[in-house]
């Protein structure tokens, strides 16, 4: 009864945020109402008693990466208004509602789940993290580090990015620049 | 009662709202959190099979899921600094010196 009632609480309100993200005109109030649902995600995930995952939600994305967004954002002139030209609006809605569509057929449709065996089942009486620690560092541990070394990657290349002098990059110049350069 | 079909219904949901957004969005910023909120439907849709299977392979996926959508803003966040920099705008439109 309460999972049904917090289910449909936590659907509603992640439905209305992330419209009002994909919707709205205004950066900041578009970054505000990603963060508000992903803490609503982190909702479903205490729901389906992944304890871990759900931290790891709360602290991820709207810790670090709603974070990195609102520091980014310093760099862009976000007050003004996003203007956008969209071509065909109707299409954009026929086509996501299509897909939409199919999806949900494709989810609702009687899976054939039966021989489904559980690869890493959860034993009970064991607390979620705990589990995860478990199967996270014997049977996934060598995508674990690969998933280390890609996130140095991510942060050698945030840094060299935003550092200083890469907007003047020479191999990507483009002739009126080029010009302007040599009139100043 | 809440089944799967429950949550993969509401991932489905969320990813075509990820999907109208990746579609009408004409600022590079915007569309990154579209496909954010792409993430995020998977995530959900991973953690359900988990739960509903008895499997904790699902949660692992969403972990590194998790680990990827991080990277990506890192790198994303970036190459848009370094964008707004030299051209003074994040349209999309503006990216078109192949004319392709």
């Amino acid at each position: 009864m309460f999972e049904a009632i917090a289910f449909y609480t936590f659907s509603a309100i992640t439905i209305v945020m992330f419209w009002i993200t994909v919707t709205s005109k205004n950066a900041l109030y578009a970054m505000s109402a990603l963060a508000a649902g992903m803490i609503m995600i982190s909702g479903f995930f205490f729901l389906l008693d992944a304890d871990f995952l759900g931290v790891v939600q709360i602290i991820v994305y709207t810790g670090a990466v709603m974070a990195l967004y609102a520091f980014g954002m310093m760099f862009f002139d976000t007050t003004r208004d996003v203007k956008e030209r969209v071509r065909a609006p109707k299409l954009v809605f026929l086509l996501s509602g299509m897909t939409a569509l199919v999806l949900v057929i494709a989810l609702v449709a009687p899976i054939l789940g039966d021989h489904i065996e559980a690869l890493y089942p959860m034993k009970e009486g064991i607390e979620n993290p705990q589990a995860v620690g478990v199967v996270l560092f014997t049977k996934y541990l060598v995508p674990f580090e690969v998933a280390a070394v890609m996130l140095l990657v991510a942060m050698i290349a945030g840094i060299v990015l935003a550092g200083k002098k890469m907007d003047e990059s020479l191999t990507l110049k483009v002739e009126d620049e080029f010009t302007q350069k040599g009139a100043q | 009662m809440i089944t799967l079909s429950h949550y993969l219904v509401l991932s489905a949901v969320l990813f075509a709202i990820g999907l109208v957004g990746v579609y009408r969005r004409k600022n590079l910023l915007m569309l990154l959190f579209s496909t954010e909120i792409l993430l995020n439907a998977a995530n959900v849709g991973f953690a359900a099979i988990s739960k509903f299977y008895g499997d904790l392979t699902g949660q692992m996926f969403a972990f590194f899921i998790v680990a990827v959508a991080a990277s990506e803003v890192a790198v994303g966040l970036g190459l848009m600094i370094v964008w707004y920099k030299r051209r003074g705008t994040l349209d999309i439109d503006s990216m078109q010196s192949m004319h392709g």
